[in-house]
């Protein structure tokens, strides 16, 4: 469409229900430590982290009892003191509940700290030095990514980074958790990222929060300096402002081109609790153990913001907040547009868990699926320019190549779609299925051309062998011809003689 | 505690459904409706009540012919609409047959000869309003002069039971030439507009729907009333009507600038002929109309052409309804053409280059 000259915005976006009075003006508070503790040693994009203890080994609180494992992978470290009882497999938190290897720690009630170097000045580190404190600390995107934050900040010495954009717009539902950190630990989080612009060489740094929170704008506000050259910046408030790719466009008015990354333009965006993960890995030696949760939807008794040692369990937290007051038509964690089912209670808080949403059947509306009516306003929602309603169609119709055609790559699954669309049609389920089976064809394919190529040698190497054979014969017979002549040539010489 | 099988987000959706939004029309159709009642008496009545009747009777037949659950469709609201837009746009003491007919052609050849709901290519409602004024031209074409409900004058009930049931002819006093029928006639008599129109076009009739008319095209301001309605609650995209209403507007002004004689003028362009009622229920009819903001403005502004087109040059002193089709039948060229820029890409599709800003140059590279 035509454009305007408009700044902090992308097109498309929906405005969802916020729902995030019952939890917004909640205080921080601990999570009581529960009997056991479950530390999936995956808890990030990228290999899983190899444990370094064995059953029955007592631990302190912070110290490494996984270690990552290959270029991308994250450490883990206990997240109290006690003792490992335990490495098995256990439920992940993911919608499958498929197990992952586990380590399982009862805690002593101490929770003794392992011995950490005293604070330092931070400012004065090197970029490599402050991306191998953030990487023994396991600190992981905290937005939900859990893409291991030191991998990310190397990315910078391939590209020059002249702007950082800390994510603060929390522009899911229900969650307030980055609010509560900004109002709370402002400091921190401004510290995190003079860290981060240190690593990077950031020429900028803002802080983008949604304008639905305005006392955590002012929160940080009052803690910046002017000589920091790092700003508080309030975008409006729509979804989904979170993504990465709309965030930077939104403040920088560029435009990541498909399939490259933030880092391509020059801008790297982390969640504002990364930042705050960071500080404390960089300045206190603290490696990432806790992290802020939000409890909320109507099917909890009582919603509240939890600093929730990782490894609780999701049950652990919903009986701490008075249980559920009826059972729940879904239990998510992560926010209602994009987190996840998970299958039941028992699995644990990770790195990325920022919410543990239990929803009552009146706040999911769902609904049995009808015909599309063609009304467009997945068109109207969809931030990344697509035709949903036309890529649904085709894949309903088995046309995959036609929906990947329409931009099925481009596509972030932010659900706006879905979640206007009238006729209550799973579009985002639709796209994952498709993709998937896309993905399926192209490994089918590969395999299939690998077994061709194969067999292909094979073919060829057999032939070569067969000439190499059929030569040697060759050159066999034309030596023993070329003797045969001499000897003959030779009878002829002697009786010449 | 457990959770069904796994589903991908959003888990929450946006209050309202497809028959929250078919509702909302048939709730904005109603001051016109109740109106055009009020204005034509019982036989109007009786027209409406057959014609959305018979609209879900064949709803319900289709569906039970390809074997579909009844429920969830007839209860969605769509067959409703259709019937009762359909009886709207035919002249309000048109005998029952006329409704029956139109309304099963509007939902077996216009509706589920598609596939049922978000299936079909053409408006139903106006389809069928196109098959029976070219298959009953007389009956299309009979319009009263309104005779208000308990006015001495008016029909009593078992006189319009007559009228719609029995074929009671209307009397010759009681008919009248549409605005826009008396227009055309006067053109072809070589009378000019001044002469013409004298004693048939008055703007404030004209705007309270005081005139012979459809069941439903009277009232301009009532229809206005209902399309704002939909318009606030966002359940009709805004640049259909404002092409449509927009480009005709300009073309009616242009023309009539040229010659006032032989062209009327805006007011009775939009006022005239259920342009307002197909502007905001009609053509912003979701399933056949296109779907990108642009796509939207293409059709609605074409509309509005062909309306002038046909009202201006063509045999049918109306021409909404041909419009209407015509810009249909565009519909899936319009949305295979104009397409939002996809995120990250040129219009052709291309990933845009790495130190491109955004093509609409909301910010530079330092």
């Amino acid at each position: 469409m035509w454009s305007f000259p408009r700044t902090l915005s992308f097109r498309g976006g929906v405005h969802p229900q916020p729902r995030k009075q019952t939890t917004r003006n909640l205080a921080i508070e601990p999570l009581p430590l529960p009997r056991r503790l479950y530390l999936p040693v995956q808890q990030h994009i990228g290999a899983p982290a190899r444990p370094l203890v064995a059953a029955g080994d007592r631990v302190l609180k912070g110290q490494v009892v996984a270690a990552g494992d290959g270029a991308v992978s994250a450490a883990v470290h206990a997240s109290t003191s006690g003792q490992v009882l335990a490495i098995e497999p256990h439920p992940a938190p993911h919608p499958s509940g498929l197990p992952l290897l586990t380590l399982v720690i009862a805690p002593d009630g101490a929770d003794r700290w392992v011995d950490l170097p005293e604070p330092d000045h931070a400012l004065s580190l090197s970029r490599e030095e402050i991306a191998r404190r953030v990487a023994a600390a396991g600190v992981v995107g905290m937005g939900g990514a859990t893409f291991p934050a030191a991998v990310k900040l190397n990315l910078g010495t391939r590209h020059a980074i002249d702007t950082l954009i800390l994510n603060g717009s929390e522009c899911e539902p229900y969650l307030s958790c980055d609010d509560r950190l900004m109002r709370e630990h402002p400091g921190e989080i401004i510290d995190g990222a003079r860290i981060l612009r240190q690593a990077l060489g950031a020429e900028r740094t803002l802080i983008v929060v949604e304008d639905n929170k305005p006392e955590a704008l002012a929160a940080l506000r009052e803690r910046l300096y002017v000589a920091d050259a790092i700003q508080a910046v309030a975008v409006p408030t729509r979804y989904p402002m979170g993504s990465e790719r709309h965030i930077i466009r939104a403040v920088t008015g560029r435009e990541i081109p498909a399939g490259q990354l933030g880092a391509d333009v020059g801008v790297m965006v982390h969640n504002v609790a990364t930042a705050r993960a960071v500080h404390r890995a960089v300045r206190h030696h603290q490696p990432l153990v806790s992290r802020i949760v939000t409890v909320g939807g109507g099917a909890v008794a009582r919603p509240a913001n939890l600093e929730v040692p990782l490894g609780a369990r999701v049950q652990d937290l919903l009986d701490h907040c008075g249980g559920a007051s009826m059972a729940p038509a879904r239990l998510l964690m992560g926010g209602p547009m994009m987190g996840q089912v998970i299958p039941h209670a028992r699995v644990p808080v990770v790195k990325g868990s920022n919410g543990v949403i239990a929803l009552t059947a009146a706040e999911t509306r769902s609904a049995d699926p009808g015909p599309c009516i063609r009304c467009g306003r997945c068109v109207a929602a969809c931030p990344s320019g697509l035709t949903p309603l036309e890529m649904a169609s085709r894949i309903r119709a088995g046309d995959l190549d036609g929906a990947a055609e329409r931009g099925l790559a481009d596509c972030v699954a932010c659900g706006a779609c879905a979640y206007v669309c009238p006729a209550h049609l799973p579009l985002v389920q639709y796209f994952q299925h498709a993709r998937g089976a896309l993905a399926d064809r192209r490994e089918q394919g590969q395999h299939q051309e690998r077994i061709r190529r194969l067999a292909q040698r094979r073919r060829e190497r057999q032939e070569a062998e067969a000439r190499a054979k059929a030569e040697a014969a060759a050159q066999r017979k034309a030596e023993r011809a070329a003797r045969r002549q001499r000897k003959t040539a030779g009878k002829e010489h002697e009786t010449e003689a | 505690m457990t959770t069904p099988t796994p589903v991908s987000g959003p888990h929450t959706h946006a209050p309202g459904g497809i028959a929250t939004d078919m509702t909302w029309v048939a709730l904005a159709l109603l001051p016109a409706t109740a109106f055009g009642i009020y204005l034509f008496g019982w036989p109007a009545l009786n027209l409406l009540l057959v014609t959305v009747t018979s609209a879900l009777a064949f709803e319900a037949v289709c569906l039970k012919l390809a074997r579909r659950p009844l429920r969830p469709a007839l209860s969605d609201g769509s067959a409703l609409v259709t019937g009762l837009l359909l009886a709207l746009t035919l002249p309000p003491w048109s005998p029952w047959w006329i409704g029956v007919l139109g309304a099963g052609f509007a939902l077996v050849v216009g509706k589920h000869v598609f596939g049922g709901l978000g299936q079909n290519l053409f408006n139903p409602a106006m389809l069928a309003r196109v098959a029976l004024l070219i298959s009953f031209p007389l009956e299309m074409t009979t319009w009263v002069i309104p005779q208000p409900l308990f006015t001495p004058g008016a029909p009593g009930f078992l006189e319009g039971v007559a009228i719609t049931f029995a074929g009671a002819p209307v009397p010759d006093a009681l008919t009248g030439a549409t605005v826009l029928g008396q227009a055309q006639t006067g053109l072809s008599q070589d009378l000019g507009l001044s002469r013409s129109l004298e004693g048939v076009y008055d703007p404030l009739h004209q705007a309270l729907g005081w005139i012979p008319a459809s069941l439903g095209e009277g009232s301009a301001l009532l229809l206005l009333a209902g399309g704002m309605v939909l318009l606030a609650r966002r359940i009709i995209p805004w640049e259909i009507p404002l092409a449509l209403l927009g480009t005709l507007a300009l073309l009616a002004t242009a023309f009539m600038l040229v010659d006032p004689e032989c062209h009327a003028g805006p007011g009775l362009h939009l006022s005239s002929g259920g342009v307002l009622l197909a502007a905001f229920f009609i053509a912003t009819d979701p399933v056949t109309s296109p779907a990108t903001r642009a796509g939207r403005l293409l059709f609605g502004a074409g509309c509005g052409l062909l309306v002038f087109v046909i009202r201006t040059w063509g045999g049918y002193p109306e021409g909404i309804a041909f419009a209407i089709l015509l810009m249909n039948a565009m519909t899936p060229l319009i949305d295979h053409y104009l397409r939002p820029r996809t995120f990250g890409r040129t219009r052709r599709g291309r990933p845009l280059e790495p130190t491109q800003t955004a093509p609409d140059g909301a910010g530079r590279r330092p």
